[in-house]
Order: structure tokens, then C-alpha cells, then sequence
């Protein structure tokens, strides 16, 4: 089967030909398997949104091409509106973008934007509050009278509700505490897991993507600069910092315990950390 | 992208035109607007011209810059030349049919307008490119100032223009990624008629000005804790001055304003 | 050592709406900020820490209870001014809190207000951009620097006015890692070598973690004080109220469960290899 998302040699130039001319993609290459969880990283101004908005086809690409399934999501019209139902996009602070006067009117207005009847409208309204942890009451308050962390769940059930196969955050989790942060990330997973959709997720917490992905795309200056498992990229933890981003903590512990000489090798999780120093001490033990 | 309107955005710099007292530059603009209205011949706009571009050449604002900030005109350009075509009355006919006359005399107006107008924009850019919007609302708080004796809120409005003109690139980005989040759920802002344009700007409209209003009162805040309490007791780091180079300026705009009307009184 | 902050018995509600009763956000709050430390206050959303950080400078005033800032009253309206020009105060979104289109004229604000003399505005403006690492932007329009940069400026604009106190309200919450180091770096030097009290209300542990002291709130109560490994020790009430220890702390609690004898007081990277190198090689 075809990845479900290939990018080729992707470019994008704002404003050309202006004195505000700006490279904001340069030569992007990677492809996207179905039902993959992916992290983006990289600092502001990096490109990741650029990116972002070149997969459903809100912006065109200067050069390069995107292909959707196999096939080019700027073919012709109807492919180009079906990609951007197909690949659903939630913005950072998405919750800036409420505005009806329910909530459910407000995750309905995606599914209502396909063209689907009635019926599977509030099917669809349902399952993605569902999927939220919004309850029926909910549905039927203004989405203004939400708290911070509620609003952003209703933001990104109107996604949702469109049932994208490949899910696209932008810091999903900026400005929550720790559990308003933990209840989206599980609220996602939910979605992936249900779905077998594809999730990429850009993010400044290193431990959050550490956890929860299978492979990073690592942006800097408008280049791919690296994309590999967690195990690969948080190696090159010199890179990372020079880039201005950080690494998980836990990976930094055992960068330095390798220092001090213990036989580790970089892990990135709390989980792995304990399994692996437990090994340790227990093989201390039986020698 | 909308990012890129220009509109009302300072370009800092170091030329002479930088570095004149904004209450010169704006005195200079009313003269400038009021010559261009008493000029009515073709010397007097050449003369009015030379001085435009002048000025521009002497500022280092890039031409193209000038020009990017006229694309919102067009509408109101092409507006005025159609209804000066059509509706001037003259001799030379140049092509009639049916109830359509186009006449010398209309054509010549119709440029006439045309110019004046870019010219008036221009002048307007010139100031607003060359002249940060807090100077320019210290130059007219303080040209204005004699107004407070008749309980003008002088201090009051130039604040608040100073603060939109702040908030104008804020805001404008803010809408460009409303819209953006909007067409990702869908919403198809291009197509359909005249009311369903108007029906698909509520989910751009709503959020934006929800957002405005909460920044409005976050800013309020913030300037109370920065001790904000109107325009009493409040001084200025950049006090206004002015240097010989604005006599020289003022010099100027009155020989233009002169040389105009002297062109317009002996009809050239 | 006196006090920059104390809040006596704080007692206030949210006004209900009509006829239902307003929410009690403090029934009975008491904490004191010393004078040239660096306190911060941790909470999980809606716990109150914003609005506490309102009554720091008057612009909330207590239902019940007092405030006295640098021993004023803040409920008294003739040292409003006195008041807010000794405890400025950094917000989270730094679009929302610069007036001026040009960083030096927004840095000057303060000091403008304060009817302060042109020459002396020019020194303290000059003075807080090099203070914050942002003199050779001064001439920037500020909707074009990065947001780390911005509120950089935000705090120019408070330490123009030469405060005692500095009450940050999640400076970094929208900031990238790169932002967000930029911001603490200022804010510790600002602590450090000019002696300015910085209050710094976080749901960041690492930020927490390198203030002197840290008070956690909860549903408007004080649950923990105490030096950062005093708090974050005590990692089964942090995860009852909804927080998390830093990292590393978190670490050294897995292994204490799987059977490892460790402390829970490492909060650097430095400090919690060493104790797990110890206890791999016992």
C-alpha cells in the first residue's frame, strides 16, 4: 500500500519577489505511513507550521509536491477540497477559533462544511465529544462559558469530526497543567487508536513526544535537519541544544551516567529508565 | 497574504525626512494637500510632483513599497475615473452610443482626478512610512493641544490611536490565521452569492472579535500596572523639538503653497 | 529582612451572577514574599495563582483580609500609583501588554507615566534594554520579534520603572524552549544582581525548581512551602493536586517504587546521575 502521505522536494517562498521575501521550506522530503504517530520539533520560525499547512492544502507549494494517498492533493479542485477533510489540521490555541453559539453547533460545523446529512452529522458530533470527554450536557452550553482546557477540547473535537485519516496538531497541550495536558494527549491517542488514523504532533515538550511517538521529524532553518525513532534523535543531543531545543531530562541523566562510566545507553522515558537500572543492579547483584 | 498590507506601517530610518518634527510633518501634509488642491493645471502638478518625488527620493523609502500600499486604492481610482469619464460634460466629443458619451474633457478630468489622488495617498504613505505612529500622535497631541482648553480629550484620542495602529499588524495576522483554521474545518470563504459570502465571514468575524476584546482588556490591565492614569502629570522621553531643518522644511512648504497660488492666480 | 509582599487572611469570591452565589477563590489565604527573593508559585489551572497575583498591585482588592506591598495598604487609593511603581508586573501573552510601535517608546511607557524627566527616561530606558539583553533592538517594531524577545521587552518595561518587586504571571506559557530560556536567564539576573524580588507564578516544575523558594496553591489554599527539594519531594501530594515533580524527581519516585533506596531531592541533572550512579554501583 502507498504511504499515505508523501512529500517531495517541498519548497515555500513568502512573499516573492518583495523585500520581504522569506524561505520558510526548503527541499523537504519524507513520507508518512498510515497510522503512524509522529512529533514535530522544532523551534519558532523553523518552518513546522509552513509544513503544516502545506499537508491539507491551505498553502501551495512553491516547489515540490504533496501526494495524498498516492495522489496529488493540488490535481484539481475536488482533491484539493477532499484533503483538507482527509488530513485534519488543529491550529495552536485552537480555541481562539470557537464561535457558535452551542457547542455542538461548533463541532458541527466541519462535518457540515463535507456535505453529510443530518444524521451522520450528529453521529459524528457524538462520537468526537465522546472522544473529548464532553458530556451530552455539554453540548448544548455556549462554548464560551467553557473553561481554557474545556474550549480546547471542543476545538479539537470540530476536527475531529470531520474523522481525518491523518490527525495534524500545532501544541496541542500549550499553556495546560499537567493533567489538562495529560487528558489530551490520551484524548488523541483515543482517536488513534479507534481510527487507525495517522497523528502528527508538533511540540515543545520533549518528554511528551519522547513518550508517545514512534519516529520525530526534527526542523530547523526551513530543512528536514533530521527524522528518525526518539532512540536516534535525542542521540544527537549536541545538535538538538545548538537548534535551541531541549532533550528529555531523563535522556540528559543517562548521557551523563554513561559519562561516569555505568554500561547505559540514552533512554528517554521514566519507564525505560527504571527497567534499564533495574537490570543493572539485579546483574550487579547475581555477579 | 495579508500580512502583507502595509498600510499605516513605519519604515525606520535616518534621512531628513526621518528626522523632521512630526508637527512639521504633518503641517507640511495640510500644506501639501491644500496646494494640491489649489493647483489645476498641468505646471502646477508637475511642479507638485517634482516635489513629491523629491521628498520620497530624499526619505529612502523604496518606490515599490509606495506602490504595494496603493493596491487597496485601485477600487476607489477606477470608482472616480468611471464617474468622471461618464459624467463630465464637454465639447469634444470622442464616442457616443446609446445614452454613453465620452468626451476630451472628460478623459482630461477624469486623469486629472487620478493623479490627484495617488498624489494625496502618496503624500499621506510619505509621512506614515517616514514617521513612527508614536511621534506622529506626540506631533498632533501637541499641534492639538490648545483644544484642551475647550475640554477636547486630546491626550485620550491620540493614545487610542496609537494603540490601534499598534494593534493593526496584531490583528491582522490574527485574521489570517482565523481564516486559515476556518478553511482547514472547511468553511469555503470564495464561492456562492452575495449572502452566503456574508453568512461564511461569521466564523471568521465572531473569533476575531472575541479575540479583540479580549486583548483589549489584557492591554487595559497591563497598562494600569504600568501606571497608567491619563494624560495628567505624564511626561515624554522624546520631548518635541524643533531644529533649524524644520525652519528649513516649513520654508519650503510655504515657497511651494506660494508658488502654486501665484500659478493658479496668472491661470497657468 | 522585610517583607516585599504580605497578604494577611485574603478573603475574596467571584461575584455570582443575579441570584446564584459567587465562587469562593480564597476563603482564608496568608503568605509573605521577602525582600529580595525569588518565590514561585505553583498551581494546576483555576487554583488562584493569577488572581493572587492581581492583589500584589491593587488591581483586585480584598473582600476580606489585607495586602500590604513594601508595607502599604493596597486598599488604600492614595498609594495606587506609589504601589504599582514598586511591584510591576509581566503577563502571559506578550502581544497583549506593549502599547508602543517601537521598543524604546514602549519601554519608556512606564517611566512617561510616572512623570519622570526626559533625560532621566532616556538613562532608565537605555539602562533596562542592555539590563534585558534588547539595546540593539530598540529601534525594532515589536510585532516582528519572536515572543521570547517580546517579553523581554515586557520586563523592560517594568524594571524602567525601578520596582522592588517583579510579579511574573506564566511569562513562558507561550513561549518555545528557546523563549522560555531566554526569559528565566533575564529573570534570575535580574534577582541576583540587582536584588529585585521576583514572584514567578508557573506550571513549569523546571522554573519552579530554580526559584529559592517555592509555595504551591490549591483551590486557594497553600498546601506546600518550602525550598524547592523540600517541595518537590513530596511528590504524592503534587500528583493529588494535579502537578508533577521535575523529572528527575520523578525518576528517583519510580525507582523508590521498584525498590531502590534514593532521595527525592535532586533536582539537577548533575545531582540525580550522582545518586544513581551510587545506587547502581552499591
Amino acid at each position: 500500500m502507498a504511504p499515505i502521505l508523501q512529500i517531495k522536494e517541498l519548497s515555500h517562498v513568502y512573499s516573492a519577489g518583495t523585500p520581504f521575501q522569506h524561505t520558510a521550506l526548503d527541499g523537504v522530503s519524507f513520507s508518512v505511513e498510515r497510522g503512524e504517530f509522529i512529533g514535530i520539533i522544532g523551534h519558532t520560525g523553523s518552518g513546522k507550521s509552513t509544513l503544516m499547512q502545506h499537508l491539507n492544502g491551505l498553502l501551495k507549494p512553491t516547489a515540490g509536491s504533496i501526494a495524498l494517498d498516492g495522489v496529488d492533493i493540488w490535481a484539481n479542485k475536488k482533491v484539493t477540497r477532499q484533503a483538507r477533510f482527509r488530513v485534519g489540521l488543529v491550529f495552536q490555541y485552537p480555541e481562539y477559533q470557537l464561535f457558535e453559539e452551542t457547542v455542538y453547533k461548533d463541532i458541527a460545523f466541519g462535518p457540515k462544511n463535507m456535505g453529510l446529512d443530518h444524521k451522520e452529522v450528529d453521529r459524528r458530533v457524538r462520537e468526537a465529544a465522546q472522544f473529548v470527554g464532553l458530556t451530552e450536557a455539554q453540548l448544548e452550553v455556549s462554548p464560551f462559558d467553557l473553561s481554557g482546557g474545556q474550549k480546547r477540547r471542543v476545538a479539537i473535537a470540530g476536527v475531529i469530526a470531520m474523522e481525518p485519516e491523518v490527525l495534524i496538531l500545532d501544541e496541542p497541550t500549550a499553556g495546560l497543567d499537567p493533567v489538562g495536558r495529560e487528558e489530551i494527549l490520551e484524548n488523541i491517542q483515543a482517536y488513534r487508536r479507534a481510527k487507525n488514523a495517522t497523528i502528527m504532533m508538533v511540540s515543545h515538550s520533549m518528554s511528551d513526544v519522547a513518550r508517545l511517538t514512534q519516529r520525530l521529524l526534527v526542523m530547523n532553518g526551513s530543512k528536514l535537519a533530521m527524522d528518525g525513532t526518539p532512540e536516534q534523535v535525542f542521540a544527537r543531543a549536541d545538535e538538538l541544544v545548538e537548534m535551541g531545543l531541549d532533550i528529555p531530562e531523563i535522556t540528559s541523566v543517562f548521557l551523563r551516567l554513561k559519562q561516569m562510566g555505568l554500561p547505559v545507553e540514552p533512554v528517554y522515558t521514566i519507564e525505560q529508565a527504571v527497567a534499564v537500572l533495574k537490570a543493572l543492579k539485579e546483574g550487579k547483584r547475581h555477579a | 497574504m495579508l500580512k502583507d498590507i502595509t498600510l499605516g506601517q513605519f519604515f525606520p530610518g535616518d534621512s531628513i525626512i526621518h528626522r523632521l518634527d512630526p508637527r512639521t510633518k504633518l503641517v507640511m501634509l495640510v500644506v501639501y494637500i491644500v496646494a494640491l488642491f489649489v493647483a489645476t493645471s498641468w505646471i502646477s502638478y508637475g511642479v507638485m510632483l517634482a516635489f513629491l518625488l523629491g521628498c520620497i527620493l530624499i526619505s529612502r523609502i523604496p518606490g515599490k513599497s509606495i506602490v504595494r500600499g496603493m493596491k487597496p486604492m485601485v477600487i476607489i481610482l477606477v470608482f472616480t475615473a468611471v464617474l468622471n469619464v461618464f459624467m463630465t460634460q464637454g465639447e469634444t466629443v470622442w464616442l457616443r452610443f446609446w445614452i454613453v458619451t465620452i468626451t476630451k474633457e472628460g478623459c482630461i478630468r477624469a486623469l486629472f482626478m487620478v493623479v490627484r489622488i495617488l498624489m494625496l495617498v502618496t503624500g499621506t504613505f510619505l509621512l506614515t512610512y517616514t514617521t513612527s505612529p508614536i511621534a506622529l500622535t506626540d506631533g498632533l497631541e501637541s499641534l492639538l493641544s490648545p483644544l484642551k482648553k475647550i475640554r477636547m480629550p486630546v491626550h485620550e484620542l491620540s493614545m487610542m490611536m496609537c494603540i490601534a495602529l499598534r494593534f493593526i499588524p496584531t490583528l491582522i495576522e490574527e485574521t489570517d490565521k482565523i481564516m486559515s483554521a476556518q478553511k482547514a474545518r472547511g468553511a469555503d470563504l470564495e464561492s456562492g452569492n452575495l449572502l452566503q459570502k456574508v453568512k461564511a465571514l461569521v466564523p471568521i468575524l465572531v473569533p476575531l472579535f472575541v479575540s479583540a476584546f479580549r486583548r483589549a482588556d489584557e492591554l487595559a490591565t497591563a497598562m494600569e500596572c504600568r501606571c497608567y492614569h491619563g494624560g495628567d502629570g505624564r511626561t515624554k522621553m522624546k520631548l518635541l523639538r524643533y531644529s533649524r531643518l524644520d525652519l528649513e522644511a516649513y520654508c519650503v512648504g510655504v515657497i511651494l503653497l506660494a508658488g502654486v497660488i501665484c500659478l493658479a492666480v496668472f491661470g497657468l | 529582612m522585610s517583607e516585599a509582599i504580605r497578604v494577611d487572611h485574603l478573603n475574596y469570591a467571584y461575584p455570582g451572577v443575579e441570584d446564584t452565589p459567587g465562587v469562593a477563590v480564597f476563603t482564608d489565604l496568608s503568605l509573605t514574599v521577602e525582600e529580595g527573593s525569588f518565590v514561585a508559585i505553583l498551581g494546576s489551572n483555576g487554583c488562584g495563582k493569577s488572581t493572587l497575583a492581581k492583589y500584589f498591585n491593587s488591581i483586585l482588592l480584598p473582600c476580606g483580609g489585607k495586602v500590604y506591598v513594601c508595607g502599604m495598604d493596597t486598599s488604600e487609593d492614595d498609594l495606587l500609583l506609589k504601589i504599582r511603581r514598586n511591584v510591576g508586573m509581566v503577563f502571559q501573552n506578550p502581544d497583549n501588554q506593549i502599547v508602543a510601535n517601537v521598543v524604546e517608546e514602549d519601554v519608556a511607557f512606564g517611566p512617561e507615566n510616572l512623570g519622570i524627566a526626559s533625560p532621566e527616561i532616556r538613562r532608565r530606558v537605555d539602562q533596562a534594554l542592555q539590563q534585558v539583553g534588547m539595546y540593539e533592538f530598540r529601534k525594532h517594531a515589536p510585532h516582528l520579534l519572536s515572543g521570547g524577545q517580546k517579553q523581554r521587552i515586557a520586563i523592560a518595561g517594568i524594571i524602567a520603572m525601578e520596582p522592588k518587586c517583579i510579579v511574573l504571571d506564566e511569562p513562558t506559557a507561550m513561549l518555545d524552549p528557546r523563549g522560555r530560556r531566554e526569559v528565566m536567564e533575564t529573570v534570575l539576573k535580574l534577582n541576583r544582581e540587582k536584588g529585585i524580588t521576583v514572584v514567578l507564578i508557573t506550571h513549569h516544575m523546571d522554573e519552579a525548581a530554580k526559584a529559592q523558594r517555592v509555595v504551591v496553591l490549591h483551590k486557594g489554599d497553600v498546601v506546600a512551602d518550602g525550598t524547592p527539594e523540600a517541595v518537590f519531594s513530596q511528590v504524592e501530594l503534587l500528583h493529588k493536586i494535579g502537578l508533577a515533580a521535575p523529572e528527575t524527581v520523578e525518576l528517583c519516585y519510580a525507582l523508590r517504587e521498584n525498590g531502590f533506596d534514593l532521595p527525592l531531592d535532586r533536582l539537577d541533572i548533575e545531582g540525580c546521575a550522582q545518586v544513581l550512579h551510587d545506587a547502581v554501583r552499591t
